[in-house]
């Protein structure tokens, strides 16, 4: 047991342990620090460069060693509003849901629950097979039955790649709107039933107002994810190259991510293309990156916002 | 019956202030306090009594804008002397919280970690301070059969003596209480009490209660703090029953709270 | 008001007994008046049914999934016509590295001589071969789906995902928890608040990025440090893995750490312990429970990453012990064979199957990690939450 002779500190071993604990806790975070910064230099010197006006408006040429990237970034344009049309509302209902109806001991909340995480938690090429094996396979194929027609929506297309995509970032939605719903007040909720407001007329008149602002995080996140996901659309709709732009939501269509995967795997002269990849990878991070600081720069605000109003 | 301890200061403070941002909420408190006596401080919420007893053991200087003044030698020695160490302070001044915190690791666990600290003991030593503490902390019959249970299964009572267990393996000669029944039913308080009568025999302990009984019932000296200063301080049973001031008065006879 | 005198009696009597009822009798006239509010009701159960549908499609997805899959015991096989291209007929040995349908690496090994993969198509090609028994097949050790006696074997593929999954783990679970401590506990506020957008920036990439990143850099990085014989390799697409999830295991765990209660800080510093022993003897033991979620949602997302390894592992389905041999997952399966797949092949059928698997291996994965850390966290903190 430690002696007594005041307090003096005692110089052990335990001391040098104790910093080198901290430092090798400080050097993780330092590689963490580093890993980010060198992923963001090196395509930024590699491709900044090369994202010239003429890149951003034109479509390839000469097998893609020269021209631009317009049709991806259009393809990407549609893929993006459809996938936010389909699944934004999906998502905004049930997050209001669980806030406003679900009791929180009921098995239906619990298993509404258990599904969104689950959700998020399934490979993205997963969401592509699904996408094929249902919307193309099942509705797609489906509606050409009812309709009498050959093969229009039984095949990989913008809709059935939006619609994908739309089920993918649906947790993120829902995350996002919900967390916006719960951070108006108590008070102001019971305010308007004391009033005699019904549960409907409170929800829409006094939370929702509140609630855009998730709504539009959530939709900006998930924008920001689906614009950069290949993998569930690989063969549900996005092709290399394509003659023209997507004509209607049977086309297929030409998008940014999958563009670089291709460019940089299979495209017949890697090296004269590179310049390319290296451009089409600038233009998908920056936009990522531009969506994503949106979202962050929107939640901060509700944030302070909320503490405001406490 | 052991002879009478001779009344000694262990711990003295001059002049002590301690400043939360511009909160001035402990205003030059210059006191004694005797070792192998139970000292209570009463007085009602937000009096600076918990400020004070975190500044015997520099607790305070986890909240951030918090600044101190003054001295608080504890055997002579000034603990907040720059030369001083304050993880030695903190060992030779044991606190209990008015919420028992065992660790979630198993009761013979939480006992020893003091102990670990610093050194590996054997097991044999391991064991003989874990029962002595607890056998000290009036815990030992209870759980002798599970120490290597969760100390999260204990009852509020319980965890709270684990807690004074824990405080004392590390054998230090100043055992602070923050409060420490206020969170427990009268048996388990009851209980409580009579552990800290027995305590006194071998350690320095200082309480913070808001229960003025609790303070008549097992103090041998009780301070008085109200608005950030020390109002009164004298034996308990002179303060009691002859208050000098009369906000001591008004307090202990329940006219404000 | 005219009344007998004893109707009026009985009107007092009514009155009288009106009050004497329980509270709730007595609000009888409003309880009458309510109709039935059929917007609420609709509003209601429309709510009630959008939000079911994300239950429903974890089932949908399972269903329809399992339904391509079914395919493999109705299928026949239908033998794809001898390849225009020169198909390597390699079992198992050599890496299939340059031209090849299932493998989207055109980035030949210079060093690689040319005529050994021509020379092949002798070994083992008898256009006439019967068809293996299904399971035995599903359960070989080779994958070689574009051949005259198509080989399913999914061995490869999951010992595949196993190993770059493994590399990743054991690159990004110290630094992603190490890191958390040192921002839950040791970083100064301006650090942590630092820290913590640009690991969420490094979350922000597409894997596609990332993969481009190893193929790119990584790949020769390695190569010339290490000397490897293959640039690209499973160690090369753990790292990339390991870039794609640290993010997540380091918010899982700061998470975790800096939620303990404050408690336990203050109780461990009572006793004399200095700040780092805290931290180490008493806080991450008691964020165990995240940590581990940490870890098992790393695994999860990493066993079924696609991108990264179709662009980083080299694509060649091989059964080796070796982290820097090229290797083939099973999600980059589904990923490399989907595109050329004839539609109600069995192959097609047996790609569907691997999905299915890796849609279970992850369910299981996530609902693990949920339930189990629920569970912990409850049964650990029961006495510590004020």
């Amino acid at each position: 047991m430690t002696q007594r002779y005041g307090f003096q500190r005692e110089w052990s071993w335990q001391t040098l342990v104790g910093v080198a604990f901290v430092a090798t806790t400080a050097l993780a975070a330092c590689c963490l620090l580093g890993l980010s910064i060198s992923l963001l230099g090196h395509f930024s010197i590699g491709g900044l460069p090369h994202v010239t006006w003429e890149f951003l408006t034109e479509a390839p040429r000469n097998n893609n060693t020269e021209g631009g990237i317009f049709p991806a970034i259009y393809g990407t344009v549609l893929l993006v509003i459809l996938m936010t049309l389909l699944g934004v509302p999906v998502g905004t209902v049930t997050a209001i849901y669980l806030v406003e109806y679900a009791r929180e001991d009921a098995a239906f909340t619990r298993w509404v629950r258990f599904g969104v995480n689950t959700l998020a938690g399934v490979p993205s090429i997963v969401f592509g097979l699904f996408g094929l094996g249902f919307f193309v396979q099942f509705v797609g194929k489906g509606i050409d039955r009812l309709l009498g027609l050959e093969l229009m929506w039984g095949k990989p297309a913008l809709i059935w790649a939006a619609a994908t995509l739309a089920v993918l970032t649906l947790p993120v939605v829902i995350v996002s709107v919900e967390e916006a719903l719960r951070s108006v007040p108590r008070q102001l909720r019971e305010a308007a039933l004391a009033l005699g407001a019904t549960r409907w007329q409170m929800i829409r008149r006094v939370v929702l107002p509140h609630a855009f602002t998730g709504v539009l995080t959530g939709s900006i996140l998930a924008v920001s994810r689906g614009a950069g996901e290949v993998a569930p659309i690989m063969f549900v709709g996005a092709a290399y190259s394509l003659p023209e732009l997507p004509k209607g939501l049977t086309s297929q269509f030409m998008e940014l991510g999958y563009h670089l995967f291709v460019l940089s795997t299979q495209s017949p002269d890697v090296e004269a293309t590179r310049p390319l990849q290296y451009a089409t990878t600038v233009v998908l991070l920056l936009t990522t990156f531009a969506l994503n600081l949106t979202a962050i720069l929107l939640r901060l605000n509700m944030r302070r916002r909320q503490l405001m109003n406490r | 019956m052991a002879a009478p301890i001779p009344l000694q200061p262990k711990i003295r403070t001059f002049e002590l202030n301690v400043y939360y941002g511009h909160k001035h909420a402990l205003q030059d408190v210059t006191l004694e306090i005797y070792a192998n006596r139970v000292t209570a401080f009463i007085g009602p919420s937000g009096c600076g009594k918990s400020t004070f007893l975190r500044a015997l053991n520099r607790m305070n200087e986890l909240i951030p804008n918090a600044r101190t003044t003054g001295r608080v030698e504890i055997d002579g020695i000034n603990i907040y002397d720059p030369n001083v160490d304050v993880v030695q302070v903190r060992r030779r001044v044991g606190m209990v919280f008015q919420q028992s915190v065992p660790f979630p690791k198993s009761i013979y666990d939480n006992v020893a970690f003091g102990l670990r600290l610093n050194g590996r003991p054997s097991k044999a030593e391991l064991d003989e301070i874990v029962e002595q503490s607890l056998r000290r902390a009036a815990l030992w019959d209870e759980v002798k059969d599970r120490l290597h249970h969760s100390a999260l299964e204990l009852s509020g009572g319980q965890q709270q003596r684990l807690c004074i267990a824990r405080a004392i393996a590390v054998n230090p000669e100043v055992l602070l209480m923050d409060e420490p029944c206020s969170a427990l039913d009268p048996i388990s308080t009851a209980k409580i009490e009579e552990l800290i009568e027995e305590l006194k025999r071998d350690y320095t302990i200082v309480l913070v209660t808001h229960n003025i009984q609790q303070a008549a019932r097992i103090s041998d000296y009780t301070g008085f703090f109200y608005l950030g200063r020390l109002v009164e301080y004298n034996r308990t049973r002179e303060l009691f029953t002859n208050p000098q001031r009369k906000e001591t008065e008004d307090y202990i006879t329940g006219r404000f709270g | 008001m005219a009344t007998s005198p004893s109707a009026d009696l009985k009107a007092q009597n009514v009155e009288r007994d009106t009050l004497t009822e329980s509270p709730l009798r007595t609000s009888h006239s409003f309880t009458q008046r309510r109709f039935f509010r059929w917007g609420e009701w609709i509003a209601e159960q429309l709510t009630r049914l959008i939000a079911f549908s994300t239950i429903a499609v974890i089932g949908l997805i399972f269903l329809f999934i399992a339904r391509e899959a079914i395919g493999v015991f109705s299928a026949h096989d239908t033998y794809p016509s001898p390849p225009s291209q020169a198909t390597p007929e390699v079992y198992g040995a050599e890496p299939p590295e340059a031209a090849s349908p299932e493998v989207y690496n055109p980035e030949a090994e210079p060093a690689q001589p040319t005529t050994e993969r021509l020379s092949s198509p002798a070994a083992g090609n008898t256009p006439s071969q019967q068809p293996l028994p299904l399971l035995r097949n599903l359960l070989s050790t080779t994958w070689q789906p574009v051949s005259a006696q198509p080989k399913y074997g999914l061995l490869p593929l999951i010992t595949g995902s196993l190993k770059v999954t493994v590399i990743a783990l054991l690159l990004a679970t110290p630094i992603g928890v190490l890191a958390a401590i040192f921002v839950a506990f040791f970083a100064p506020l301006w650090l942590r608040e630092a820290i913590k957008p640009i690991v969420e920036l490094l979350a922000g990439f597409p894997s596609v990025v990332i993969g481009f990143f190893c193929l790119m850099v990584v790949g020769s990085f390695v190569q010339e440090t290490l000397g490897t014989t293959y640039r690209l390799n499973a160690f090369v697409a753990g790292i990339g893995l390991a870039i794609a999830i640290v993010p997540v295991i380091f918010t899982i765990a700061e998470d975790g750490l800096a939620n303990l209660p404050r408690q336990l800080w203050e109780a461990g510093l009572a006793l004399g312990a200095r700040p780092w022993q805290v931290v180490a003897r008493i806080l991450v033991p008691a964020a165990t429970p995240a940590l581990f979620a940490a870890v098992l949602l790393g695994f999860g997302r990493s066993f079924g990453e696609t991108m990264i390894v179709l662009m980083a592992s080299g694509n060649a389905p091989l059964l080796s012990w070796s982290p820097v041999e090229p290797v083939r997952t099973m999600a980059a399966t589904i990923g490399a064979e989907m595109g050329e797949v004839v539609w109600g092949s069995l192959h097609y059928s047996i790609l569907f199957l691997i999905g299915l698997l890796l849609f279970a291996v992850t369910f299981t994965l996530n609902s693990i990690a949920e339930l189990w850390v629920r569970q912990r966290l409850l049964k650990r903190f029961r006495g510590l939450t004020t």
